[in-house]
């Protein structure tokens, strides 16, 4: 992985990873756009949203002045500052608020600085949130709220600026959990997760939020949830990621492919309620599954993915399912290289269940 | 004591000062008046400052820069100042640790014990009004009474009383109107009764019939219903606060003449919830009204265990935001509290925060026992000499609005309705199976499709274990 350090903006940096950038090309009319980068992707879906619906508030600590990782920049000056604005520092008033807002009817869109400070609205999000409609049996809801959160690794987060706490979330019936792997992908299940008529936790990958770019529409366009999409073809072993690892893992199918082995590689990207059918169909096809995610592997939604598939294809698989993950350590500063689910080191696992 | 005469003083006229605003009676203030501890030349003003207070009517409430302006301490050189971020402040060369809460704040009170008034004047309520404020509080208690007999005798799982406790929520239900929303903690029923919840709607959801708003889901006492903005309830404590306060933005936002209003206990002042709402509140502008019912108990644990502040009022004021203490046990004080309250949030776009003062009379729910953790003696004297229903009637008694046969008439009427609604309750039918799965999301979800398909197979195996009141 290289190092070549990139300021961000207030003191954040990240480390360059090598990576190339997808065009998620399904479901998006080709039409005119400009090539940018995540945070300006998100930016841009953050003016649409507001912009098409005047019931719409944005909100969360550092916003106003267009957020710690630029995502919200212009927003309070075009859209004023009763819609979008800064909130006192605290995670479970930000969240809490929203369900409030949203529960009036508005789409009250959330800002959690870091996912690594999610916590503090843990209760918020599972006992409020995620039973609003089922508690009240449906005379209220909130679905109306879009919790934003930046994820992942970021090269020297340490254990407070690169967890990727997601699984926690996919184990809480009633929200949704969605991840982008690129721009264009951010912008369209952005506005979608907004729009959704159910609370959605939508984790951005800030390794990527300056590092990935490709030519994004400028129209106002939405991506389905809950549908999962083959971004590479291939029929010996079947890959599933989401998020900022989907770059290392096509990085580790182009050098599979270079040893003539065929990988399909899947970008989940809703995680809850996922899309079973088409990693099944997939592996179906290929016989051999992989999963590969940031977090620590216990507990992982990479466990997840393999129980399930193993109880629907068990005839069907050749080899045990692969887990590339994170340690079951705390992010480590450091040893992050190490702690990493690294481009070689899937390259070992789908080697080792291709001749296992 | 660690504190100085000047910042005494100072705390002492802001407290005064909120009083006036809410027009505590000069007589109730009295005992607090600082006596060696005010500064020669602030005691002049303090005096006129206090003396102004007596006559002023009891409804006066204006802003309180007046008074934070007259708080400036006599130590103090004004030219001096430190001016950042925050604001401007003076300068001070003497070190004062300003104190921890020594002079309680009083409580605002208009009838006392006996339902006699002691404001020297209030507003008046209609007979109307009033004989159903009086009715209501009967309703609830006897909606108590029964239902907790009902899951005594195993009828209904759980149950959850309001004794002593309810002037609070009629006090303040009739204070409000439908338009303001409610976010409640779980000891409000009272305000459900005031927006005309029926007694079978009351029934409907501690039986989980099919009839029950919330399709069966949840435990008894867990009320909602959006015809009457009354948000649903939930165990956890304390979550509903922010809640309210992002609604109450949204009213704001709308220009819409209502504000939101959500209930909690002592207890829940000290979860972070408490804090996220009311800073959130204050700094936001959202005009929401805060009710603590500070009945002394959280379960087991009594205030003196559960925080080391006079109560929650003094929060309030911490927060910016602005706050009345009022005898939870009297209803009309109740009512023009919260009446004044909703009139400041609503024109004046801000938060309120209310405690009532009041006594849990009945134990925490029906899984609780409090005579284990509290003096019986103590609950008795609550029963018999503090009960705000009794008090009303008193009062209404002396108004000439109530007589004892229309008192046998209303707690028979309510008794033959409570027990008719459990009746019919008792025979409802659940929902089918299928409310199981709904609602999760606004629509199904294919793993819900699926594990639906997989129980109805595990069913169709071994129907045995599956209660058969159930329609499949």
């Amino acid at each position: 992985m290289a190092a070549t350090l990139v300021r961000l903006s207030r003191g954040v940096s990240i480390c360059r990873r090598s990576m190339s950038t997808f065009s998620g090309q399904d479901h998006v009319e080709t039409t005119k756009g400009k090539r940018m980068n995540l945070f300006s992707a998100i930016n841009q879906a953050l003016h649409i949203a507001l912009e098409t619906d005047p019931r719409s508030y944005l909100f969360g600590e550092d916003v106003g002045f267009g957020g710690v990782f630029r995502c919200t920049t212009g927003l309070a000056e075009r859209f004023g500052k009763q819609r979008v604005f800064n909130t006192p520092l605290c995670e479970q008033g930000i969240v809490g608020f929203g369900i409030g807002l949203a529960a009036m009817g508005n789409r009250a869109i959330a800002e959690i600085q870091f996912a690594d400070y999610i916590f503090p609205a843990f209760d918020q999000i599972v006992n409020e949130a995620a039973k609003f409609r089922y508690r009240s049996g449906n005379q209220f809801n909130c679905g109306g709220l879009t919790i934003r959160s930046p994820y992942g690794a970021v090269g020297h987060g340490g254990h407070y600026h690169s967890q990727s706490p997601e699984s926690f979330f996919c184990h809480v019936p009633g929200i949704k959990v969605v991840i982008p792997r690129s721009p264009l992908q951010a912008k369209g299940l952005l506005l979608a997760s907004i729009r959704d008529p159910n609370p959605v936790v939508f984790f951005e990958p800030k390794w990527l939020y300056r590092q990935a770019v490709e030519e994004v529409p400028d129209h106002d366009y939405m991506l389905p949830l809950s549908e999962a999409e083959v971004i590479r073809q291939g029929s010996d072993i079947t890959l599933v990621g989401w998020g900022a690892q989907l770059s290392v893992m096509e990085e580790a199918c182009a050098d599979a492919a270079k040893e003539g082995i065929s990988c399909e590689l899947i970008d989940l990207k809703t995680l809850i309620p996922w899309d079973k059918e088409t990693v099944e169909a997939s592996v179906r096809k290929t016989g051999r599954l992989l999963v590969s995610h940031e977090a620590p592997v216990t507990g992982g939604f990479g466990a997840e993915i393999s129980a399930a598939i193993v109880e629907r294809c068990f005839l069907r698989l050749e080899a045990p399912v692969a887990r590339v993950c994170g340690l079951d350590t705390p992010f480590p500063l450091v040893y992050e290289p190490f702690y990493m689910p690294t481009k070689n080191k899937i390259l070992e696992a789908i080697k080792s269940t291709i001749n296992y | 004591m660690l504190h100085t005469r000047s910042t005494f003083t100072g705390f002492l006229l802001k407290t005064v000062g909120l009083l006036r605003n809410v027009g505590i009676p000069a007589d109730r203030v009295v005992n607090h008046r600082p006596r060696a501890s005010v500064c020669g030349s602030r005691s002049d003003r303090f005096d006129i400052f206090y003396d102004r207070i007596s006559c002023l009517p009891v409804r006066f409430y204006s802003s309180i820069g007046a008074e934070r302006h007259a708080a400036k301490t006599c130590d103090v050189d004004e030219s001096r100042v430190l001016e950042f971020p925050g604001g401007t402040v003076t300068l001070t060369s003497e070190m004062n640790f300003m104190s921890e809460s020594t002079v309680r704040i009083p409580c605002y009170q208009v009838l006392d014990d006996n339902g006699q008034p002691i404001a020297r004047s209030f507003e008046q309520l209609s007979k109307e009004l009033a004989v159903k404020m009086y009715s209501d509080m009967v309703t609830l208690q006897t909606m108590d009474t029964i239902f907790y007999e009902a899951q005594r005798q195993g009828r209904i799982s759980f149950y959850l009383t309001s004794t002593g406790e309810e002037a609070i929520t009629i006090g303040s239900a009739a204070a409000l109107t439908n338009d303001d929303v409610i976010f409640p903690q779980y000891r409000e029923p009272g305000v459900l009764i005031w927006r005309g919840f029926t007694l079978q709607e009351f029934a409907n959801q501690c039986f989980g019939t099919e009839a029950d708003y919330g399709k069966g889901r949840q435990m008894p006492i867990h009320y909602g219903t959006n015809k009457l903005n009354y948000f649903t309830v939930s165990s956890p404590i304390a979550t509903q606060l922010p809640h309210a306060v992002g609604a109450a933005y949204s009213l704001k936002m709308d220009d819409k003449k209502a504000c939101a209003v959500t209930y909690f206990g002592d207890g829940g002042t000290s979860e972070g919830d408490f804090h996220a709402a009311l800073n959130f509140a204050a700094v936001m502008e959202s005009p929401v009204i805060f009710i603590c019912r500070n009945n002394g108990w959280a379960i087991s644990t009594p205030t003196s265990e559960q925080f080391r502040s006079d109560g929650a009022v003094v929060r309030g004021i911490a927060y910016g935001i602005r706050s009345l203490r009022v005898d939870g046990n009297d209803a009309l004080a109740v009512y023009h509290a919260v009446k004044a309250a909703r009139e400041m949030c609503i024109n004046e776009k801000r938060p309120i925060l209310v405690e009532a003062l009041t006594y849990r009379v009945g134990h925490h729910s029906t899984s609780d026992d409090s005579t284990k953790y509290r003096p019986s003696d103590e609950i008795e004297h609550w029963r018999m000499n503090r009960d705000p229903v009794t008090r009303f009637r008193k009062w209404i008694e002396i108004n000439g609005w109530w007589s004892d046969v229309e008192e046998a008439e209303l707690r028979s009427d309510v008794r033959k309705q409570l027990l008719d609604a459990i009746q019919v309750a008792e025979k409802a039918k659940k929902l089918p199976l299928a409310n199981l799965f709904t609602d999760v999301y606004d629509e199904l979800p294919s793993n819900l499709r699926e594990q639906e398909e997989s129980l109805r197979q595990a069913l169709k195996k071994n129907p045995q274990d599956y209660p058969a009141d159930i329609p499949i």
